[in-house]
């Protein structure tokens, strides 16, 4: 018997009811809570769709880090949260939105229904150009040769998120540390468990890295994880958040883009194009790109969750 | 119905649940949350696409799998700026409403 209609359709039934629950339950805290356990199945889902590589960036971020932060602000935003929830909007403008929100599923429930047969892909140009690259993952392939640009762009994207993060930061605290401060629990679970992972974490993460030329995994996945090491010390106050002022901290942030950048502009004189690599030269460029463009995601992630300086630095 | 309408049938249920939230609930840290459920309803209907597109013993196209990790990126870095925008309104304000007193119009996320 196939089981696989039966793990879809509950599957299906589970992310519509936890993403209902989510917009329905009147706490915050448990919405932001649902919203991370919904990040978790929509990565089942991406496995049922057989894009491994998805279902591990959605497990992270989706599902990690995004539940960090979402948790984190709700905590904070906690004592306002019931006031605010007084502003709810009048029955008509309940109606009209469910209106609206059917109107734009309806839309896009026909245009699944009538998608093209035979389905559009660009797999057989993929797998005729991926021996150029030296990969054997399609996906690493498409982000780091073919699509190579969105990719940098995205880079630069992070760094751009994070400044304007920091610039949210009160006049007198520029250049402090992120965040409040944790204390150590010296016995405590959390500052045992921040001792035992991150050593695994990081193998774990290094493993992810070197794998994704070849199979499910890389740069992002692997950064993802060595952030939420960094986080899980931070936060069990083994260590500090530094000082934003710090010359590391900003040469850590652009690295990823700047190699990216220095490769890509490399590429003019040596292969043609921005962004081409010499021929040979593919897979050994492609790795010092993701090695670098990996520790500056880790850095840029963990303090994106940390937000704007909220102490001054004791320098 | 074959797995692939399935999912596309879901992400276009949750790109409606999402759009829903944001309208209705008056927290600007629930509305942060609808709209993610929106985008992540759209990067389903992305994975639909790709897998529809599987060839050559690929499990599905690999260019469109690659725009949606490039989208989950994007859309986590825009998270973590309204995040903050919404925390410092709070730390300013004292409350995170998006209403004034006088003029009861829910303003746009």
């Amino acid at each position: 018997m196939n089981m696989a209609p039966l793990v879809d359709g509950s599957l299906v039934v589970l992310i519509l009811a936890v993403a209902i629950w989510t917009i329905a339950v009147r706490d915050s805290f448990a919405a932001v809570v649902g919203y991370a356990i919904y990040g978790l199945m929509l990565a089942l889902a991406w496995v049922r769709l057989a894009a491994i590589d998805a279902a591990l960036t959605e497990a992270a971020i989706g599902g990690g880090l995004t539940g960090v932060l979402l948790i984190r602000a709700a905590v904070r935003l906690r004592p306002t949260e019931s006031v605010v929830a007084g502003d709810s909007p009048a029955w008509f403008v309940k109606a009209l939105a469910a209106v609206l929100a059917g109107a734009v599923s309806l839309a896009l429930a026909v245009v699944v229904l009538t998608l093209p047969e035979p389905a559009p892909t660009l797999a057989p140009q993929v797998a005729e150009h991926i021996a150029s690259t030296g990969l054997g993952n399609a996906v690493t392939a498409v982000l780091l040769a073919f699509r190579a640009t969105d990719t940098l762009l995205e880079a630069v994207v992070l760094v751009f998120a994070l400044i304007a993060v920091w610039s949210l930061a009160p006049d007198r605290f520029w250049g402090g540390r992120p965040g409040q401060h944790y204390h150590l629990e010296a016995n405590g679970m959390l500052a045992y468990l921040a001792r035992l992972l991150p050593p695994l974490g990081i193998v774990v993460a290094i493993y992810v890295f070197w794998v994704g030329a070849d199979l499910p995994g890389g740069k992002f996945q692997a950064g993802t994880l060595l952030a939420a090491m960094w986080l899980l010390a931070i936060m069990a106050g083994l260590t500090d958040v530094p000082e934003v002022r710090l010359v590391w901290v900003r040469i850590a942030l652009v690295t990823g883009s700047a190699v990216f950048l220095v490769i890509g502009f490399a590429g003019v004189p040596f292969a043609g194009a921005f962004l081409a690599y010499p021929e040979g030269y593919a897979k050994p460029l492609i790795l010092i790109i993701e090695a670098a463009s990996m520790l500056s995601i880790a850095v840029t992630l963990a303090l994106l969750v940390l937000g704007p300086p909220e102490r001054r630095g004791q320098s | 119905m074959s797995a692939t309408t399935l999912f596309g049938l879901c992400g276009a249920l949750l790109v409606g649940v999402g759009i829903y939230g944001l309208v209705v609930n008056p927290q600007p840290l629930r509305k942060i949350l609808s709209f993610n459920l929106i985008g992540s309803g759209v990067f389903l209907l992305f994975g639909v696409v790709a897998r529809r597109g599987a060839a050559l013993g690929m499990g599905g196209d690999p260019v469109p799998q690659a725009l949606v990790i490039t989208g989950i990126v994007v859309a986590f870095s825009a998270t973590a700026l309204a995040v903050a925008l919404l925390l410092r309104l709070h730390d300013v304000s004292g409350t995170a409403s998006l209403t004034t007193k006088e003029s009861p119009e829910p303003s746009d996320t």
